[in-house]
């Protein structure tokens, strides 16, 4: 096999060190596994808990959090004597069964290393958790792909990652509760944020809220914050066109009806726009292996598991979004049961931890609410112009959606394969929501065979050859 | 009621219906899923005269590349008279290749035998550890997909349901007069099996034997890579003399060649690998690693870029490697087009011009003997 980089077998690999993967890996650790913990940013803490790197000197690292404490704990736990092998900067392409030591299965995975001179290495475990989070749901409309446009996680990551704000007058849309965080980070940045324009109502998680006092201590904090700026916080309204030429100068922002559909709009000048409607579970490495997956409440395609977050896939594992969006702190619980389950499943002594699973029932309810409350609508379609981009890799139209369907294709694949949406770099991360919608069909589970791009010579196993540029 | 059914809106159905509605004929395309779902969106669009031997097969393929050409006045499918270009690792390879193409030539395959030095000048990034080649201007590539859904809507009159389910077949007696579908019966004057792969499958529901089987593929597709000053880095259909004796093999094992092309959309697309192992999708990363190795092979450029994604589709496979074209005696009305292994996008054209001619009684453009449906009979 090519570029193994260490052939000692480990008793469990994860991939993922956000909350999930964390939790997991200070169980199964603690109950005497070796573990390895694999991720592809350099620093621990997954997309929740990103934060500067020491070299930026950041004086509180944890100033734009909600439970930092939490991570510090966890990372605390990960330290050296932990047993845990912590290996950063590691993207993985591949997941593939192969046969272990003693005639049992093991799981292979292939990971790239470094930067762009990246080098190949495989990681060999008994049991594998897959614990990969998940990236902002997107929805197209006019003006997305100028500069200045961002995912609402992508301005968060770059506020927390790099202490960069998005822009100096910045809006805010989309929908769920995500967008209050976000928000709240920028202005407490110096950004001016123009507004918070929820698509669905503000108030819909209210019942669910009231039940968790956690969620409505969080949300109090938020929406004190947001006043103490004079960030106004507007449901029922969204961005259905972003404008500027070359880069982004205003948007058009209108009140929806229950359906989405828009009324007359009106202008707000803004440099960056941040804009997020929910989340995707990134799940294709679950599926490289032929885990089942489910259709969540609200259709999206994530990992069924049973309650020790056991895939159908016997020796696999997954926990936090990948089995259904609620949350870090759901994340959190999710990886401390995956981890105990993997202990207890490979023969190791686990105390029964009752509050886990109860706990676990309870995040889990409120993630359900949380997507009935902020559902997307159907109405978004009437945003798009025929020229709108759909899919920005591979520069698909709107139009060209339209005429495949006309040719014949009737669900997101056979419009990928008519039209070329998801093609591209991204293969669908960005557009799959989307363009499931248009095919109208529930998002389907995706099929990733190579989760990242990998340069030929690096599969091949042979040294890179010469760059004619 | 509807002439003709034809069952699968592959790119060899799709040509069936067109060819059958040019006739005069009212037709109706029923597949499962959407259009080109199956094997005809997992290729790559090969339009090949190079890789077949003098027989039968390289008949139907020399008649099916003239109809392609005629075919893409239509437009809409990136039809692209590219030209294969096949190289030789030694110089006895290189022997045995020119005896092929002499041999071809008899038949009307056009061809130019490349010396080594002469190969930078039709592909500047090739591995200089070749031994020479020979060039194939026929050859040719189209975008698959969009060529089946653009034949079926080209075709006049045509009408396409997709999502429609074949559950058996309507009878009179032996006869075969329409299909039972899961959204109703759909009577008809002939039915033609053009369900590929599932071929068998659908005969099977007529009670009838048609021994075809599944041969696996995976293709890597890179990053979108344009060369210097627009043109292509890869120009031709480029493949090795191995890919013609592992067409034409009888393993059930893996058997690997390098087939490297580029697409308009800027990826190159490398195959081809073919194993038996039934309908399982289950990535062999082992066969990835050996695409890619024997990729790198032929162009050492490649190895710097990136594959982004990889698919693999199912061959439809018949013991003697023939597809199964005409007219079957055992339930007149029935037809059936299927079996066409890797190849089925450069025969579409030929199998739904002979089947249309089959449909209307046209006297036959060639021996379609070897293409019975009943020769598999023990």
């Amino acid at each position: 096999m090519a570029g193994c980089g260490d052939v000692s077998m480990k008793d469990l690999a994860i991939v993922g060190a956000g909350p999930a993967g964390m939790a997991a890996a200070v169980a199964a650790s603690g109950a005497g596994l070796s573990v390895v913990l694999i991720d592809s940013a350099q620093r621990l803490g997954g997309q929740y808990f990103r934060h500067p790197p020491e070299g930026f000197h950041a004086r509180r690292p944890g100033a734009l959090h909600h439970g930092f404490a939490r991570f510090t704990r966890l990372s605390d736990a990960l330290g050296p004597g932990s047993g845990v092998e912590v290996r950063l900067a590691h993207r993985v392409w591949a997941v593939e069964k192969v046969a272990g030591e003693a005639g049992d299965g093991a799981v292979a995975v292939h990971c790239l290393v470094g930067a762009r001179d990246e080098r190949r290495e495989t990681v060999l475990a008994r049991r594998l958790l897959v614990a990969t989070g998940a990236h902002d749901r997107s929805l197209p409309f006019p003006g997305w792909d100028l500069p200045g446009v961002f995912t609402a996680g992508g301005a968060q990551a770059l506020l927390k990652g790099d202490l960069v704000v998005a822009g100096r007058t910045v809006v805010v849309a989309g929908t769920g509760p995500f967008l209050l965080p976000v928000a709240a980070g920028l202005a407490a940045a110096g950004a001016r944020v123009a507004g918070v324009f929820e698509a669905n109502g503000r108030f819909g998680l209210a019942p669910a809220v009231l039940a968790h006092p956690g969620k409505l201590a969080e949300a109090a904090g938020y929406g004190y914050r947001l006043a103490r700026h004079g960030v106004p916080y507007i449901g029922g309204h969204a961005v259905i066109a972003a404008h500027g030429q070359g880069e982004l100068t205003h948007v058009t922002v209108a009140r929806l009806d229950r359906h989405w559909d828009p009324g007359p709009g009106r202008t707000i000048e803004c440099d960056a726009l941040a804009v997020g409607y929910g989340f995707v579970p990134q799940i294709e490495l679950a599926t490289q292996l032929g885990c089942a997956t489910r259709a969540a409440r609200d259709g999206t395609p994530v990992v069924a598991v049973d309650d020790g977050m056991r895939t159908s896939v016997p020796g696999v594992y997954a926990a936090g979004e990948p089995t259904g969006v609620g949350g870090a702190e759901l994340a959190e619980v999710e990886g401390w049961i995956a981890g105990r389950a993997a202990a207890a499943d490979l023969g190791g002594t686990v105390r029964p931890a009752p509050g886990l699973p109860r706990k676990r029932a309870r995040l889990s309810a409120f993630g359900r609410a949380l997507q009935d409350a902020y559902p997307v609508r159907d109405g978004w379609k009437g945003w798009l112009r025929d020229d709108t981009p759909v899919c920005r890799c591979e520069e698909v139209p709107y139009a060209r959606i339209k005429e495949a369907r006309v040719l014949g294709a009737v669900d997101a694949r056979s419009l990928k394969l008519l039209a070329r949406p998801g093609m591209g770099w991204c293969q669908g991360r960005v557009c799959g929501y989307a363009v499931s919608c248009l095919a109208g069909e529930d998002q389907q589970a995706p099929r990733r065979p190579i989760a990242q791009p990998v340069r030929l010579g690096d599969l091949a196993g042979d040294p890179p050859g010469e760059d004619p540029r | 009621m509807t002439d003709v059914v034809v069952v699968g809106a592959g790119v060899v159905g799709a040509a069936c219906a067109y060819f059958a509605a040019r006739a005069g004929l009212s037709v109706t395309v029923v597949d499962r899923g959407p259009v080109a779902a199956g094997t005809t969106g997992s290729g790559e669009g090969n339009i090949l005269v190079s890789d077949k031997e003098p027989g039968p097969e390289l008949e139907l393929a020399l008649l099916s590349n003239r109809l392609w050409r005629e075919l893409a006045c239509l437009g809409g499918f990136d039809f692209e008279p590219k030209g294969g270009l096949v190289v030789a690792e030694t110089t006895e390879i290189l022997d045995a290749l020119a005896t092929l193409a002499d041999g071809q030539a008899g038949r009307g395959v056009e061809h130019t035998l490349v010396a080594e030095e002469e190969l930078p000048g039709y592909e500047p990034h090739l591995t200089r550890d070749v031994a020479g080649g020979v060039f194939y201007p026929q050859d040719a590539q189209v975008q698959p997909m969009l060529a089946a859904a653009r034949l079926v809507q080209h075709g006049p009159g045509a009408t396409l349901r997709t999502g429609t389910t074949v559950t058996g077949f309507l009878r009179e007696g032996d006869r075969v007069t329409g299909v039972r579908t899961d959204k109703g019966d759909i009577p008809a004057g002939a039915v033609v099996n053009a369900s590929g792969t599932w071929g068998g499958e659908l005969a099977a529901l007529a009670g009838l034997d048609l021994p075809i089987l599944p041969r696996r593929g995976f293709i890597l597709v890179t990053e979108p890579i344009s060369g210097r000053l627009g043109v292509p880095l890869i120009r031709h259909k480029v493949y090795t003399a191995a890919y013609v004796t592992d067409v034409a093999s009888d393993s059930a094992g893996l058997s690997t060649s390098a087939v490297v092309e580029g697409t308009p959309a800027g990826t190159v697309l490398i195959g081809a690998s073919r194993e038996r192992v039934g309908f399982d999708r289950t990535v062999s990363i082992p066969v990835l690693e050996t695409l890619a190795r024997q990729a790198v092979r032929l162009f050492p450029v490649l190895a710097a870029r990136r594959v982004i994604r990889t698919y693999c589709g199912f061959r439809p496979y018949c013991p003697d490697h023939l597809p199964v074209i005409g007219a079957d005696p055992r339930a007149p009305g029935l037809y059936h087009a299927c079996g066409h292994e890797g190849a089925g996008i450069g025969l579409a054209p030929a199998t739904g011009h002979l089947i249309a001619g089959q449909l209307t009684g046209a006297a036959p453009e060639m021996d379609l003997s070897p293409f019975r449906p009943e020769r598999f009979a023990a």
